[in-house]
């Protein structure tokens, strides 16, 4: 029987940057790793701790946060408060002693494709090891 | 050195009169401050706006009904008071206040802030006795020595913050043994000099830091690290999260009288987080199992997101908990990390932007890669 863990993951991905990224790798063929479900949003500043608390604690595994890199942010300055909001996020995780490494901020540009599956394939590679999200499943939270 | 006026009553009385003073010479109109609701203990916060009301005012009262800070961001949430106000206010309710002003929730220009070197309140529950008169006197006795009284709120047991930042006045209280017989008053700004130009008093300039202040800061940072490493043995990691907030209600109280949850409708209050049979049939697929009532952590850790880092540690939220979860511990545990990783002091300085509204170019560089 097959009882090898299949993570599964939220993908937050900015329209402008990452998503293209994304579409580029997509369109050269490249190898992704399946367990990633993609939400485009329209830049990573429009990601707010309740959603990425929300995925941890409703069924995802892992979440990966992913805009245009500082200085290209489409919408100029989002993506540097989306870094602070992520980095608040974290460190609330990371005090409570609650798995901080489930959540990833990647900064990945339209022309990034190969970038786009890296960063992908490591982080699912790593929540693969992880295991389970116990937050995720757990019938007492 | 600072400024400052000596009046030569017992501190009750002297800040009674400093009151009643710039009320009856006009310079300000009204004053909030606590008011004494019967003989046996009961208060409330209150405008005065008469001065022969004011002998009723307890403006050093150890309890904390509401923050504070809250009530005159209520007060002045559309613009200055037309009048001049005075407010007696706790140090953590003036950075409460100070907070909700930087986050457009408020206006100081009207309000004279008067606080103390705090000696911390009690939790409300002990109001309901009907020993207030020993048990002002052990607070005071407590005050003076500089001793931790181990019935306050336990925030204010760890408080460091206890020299008031922003005040316009400071009534030395912590660690003044004459108190019975003279009070000091500080001017610590231009606006709390100007108003006291002419109150009852004698003038002076002393120090306020330094010496008895210090060792009160030092016993507090002991208590701070104590009741912080037994929650770390205790409070860490998902099974203690989910056994510590297992009794909670979901009634929302310690958000609703928190002075920096200001949003009107908070998300958590929200049709978003409401359960309908849907959600519940899909949470029992997710998990086999369902927590009752449900959402509780999310919603902990979804508020602790949104203001730990502002968190001024005041223990309102959990002195209203009616199963008695240490919510106030919590956020301040969470809180003061957050605040270091910002440099980042809850109401310090009015030019300090809140953290989550700000940013630099160059740092959290490791994160994105
Ligand atoms: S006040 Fe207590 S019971 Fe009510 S929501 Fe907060 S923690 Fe839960
Ligand atoms: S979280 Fe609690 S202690 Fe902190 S500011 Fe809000 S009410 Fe006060
Ligand atoms: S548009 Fe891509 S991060 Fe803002």
């Amino acid at each position: 029987m097959d009882t090898e863990f299949k993570p599964n993951i939220v993908g937050f991905l900015c329209n402008w940057c990452s998503y293209a990224g994304a579409d580029l790798a997509g369109s050269s063929k490249m190898e992704i790793e399946p367990s990633l479900s993609v939400i485009r949003v329209m830049c990573s500043s429009r990601i707010n701790s309740n959603l990425v608390l929300s995925s941890l604690l409703w069924g995802a595994d892992g979440v990966l946060v992913a805009g245009c890199h500082p200085g290209d942010c489409h919408y100029e300055r989002g993506n540097y408060y989306a870094r602070r909001r992520f980095a608040l996020l974290k460190k609330i995780l990371e005090v409570l002693d609650l798995e901080p490494d489930r959540l990833q901020l990647s900064w990945i540009s339209a022309s990034e494709g190969k970038r786009y599956s890296e960063v992908v394939n490591t982080f699912a590679e790593h929540i693969s090891q992880a295991g389970p999200n116990s937050l995720a499943h757990n019938p007492k939270v | 050195m600072s400024d400052a006026i000596k009046i030569n009553k017992g501190i009750e009385e002297a800040v009674q009169d400093l009151l009643k003073s710039l009320l009856e010479k006009d310079k300000i109109k009204g004053v909030f401050t606590l008011r004494k609701m019967d003989d046996l203990g009961a208060v409330a916060y209150s405008l005065f706006t008469n001065a022969d009301e004011l002998k009723n005012a307890l403006p050093l009262y150890p309890f904390m009904p509401v923050n504070a800070g809250k009530v005159l961001s209520d007060f002045t949430l559309q613009g200055a008071t037309q009048e001049p106000v005075a407010a007696v206010l706790r140090p953590c309710e003036i950075r409460a206040f100070i907070e909700l002003v930087k986050r457009t929730q408020g206006d100081l220009e009207n309000i004279l802030l008067i606080s103390s070197t705090c000696g911390g309140v009690y939790p409300l529950k002990i109001l309901k006795g009907n020993d207030q008169k020993s048990r002002q006197a052990q607070y005071w006795e407590s005050v003076k020595k500089e001793d931790i009284d181990p019935e306050l709120r336990e925030t204010c047991r760890m408080c460091e913050d206890f020299i008031p930042h922003n005040a316009d006045m400071v009534i030395a209280a912590a660690g003044i043994e004459d108190m019975d017989t003279q009070c000091t008053i500080y001017l610590n700004t231009q606006k709390g000099k100007e108003f006291a130009s002419d109150v009852p008093g004698s003038k002076t300039s002393e120090e306020l830091e330094g010496g008895k202040i210090e060792e009160l800061k030092t016993k507090r940072q002991e208590q701070k690290a104590k009741i912080f490493e037994q929650f770390e043995k205790e409070q860490m990691g998902l099974k203690s999260l989910v056994k510590m907030f297992a009794p909670c209600l979901g009634c929302h109280g310690c958000s609703h009288v928190c002075p920096i949850c200001y949003c009107t409708l908070c998300e958590f209050d929200s049709k978003t987080c409401e359960y309908r049979p849907t959600s519940i049939e899909s949470e029992l697929k997710l998990k086999g199992g369902l927590k009752v009532p449900p959402g509780n952590i999310y919603f902990h850790l979804g508020r602790m997101s949104h203001m730990a880092v502002s968190c001024v540690s005041c223990g309102m939220c959990s002195d209203v908990c009616p199963v008695n979860i240490p919510v106030a511990t919590v956020f301040s545990r969470v809180g003061a990390p957050l605040q270091e990783v910002f440099e980042y002091i809850p109401g310090r300085d009015l030019e300090e932007a809140v953290p989550s509204g700000t940013y630099k170019e160059q740092e959290f560089m490791e994160s994105g890669k």
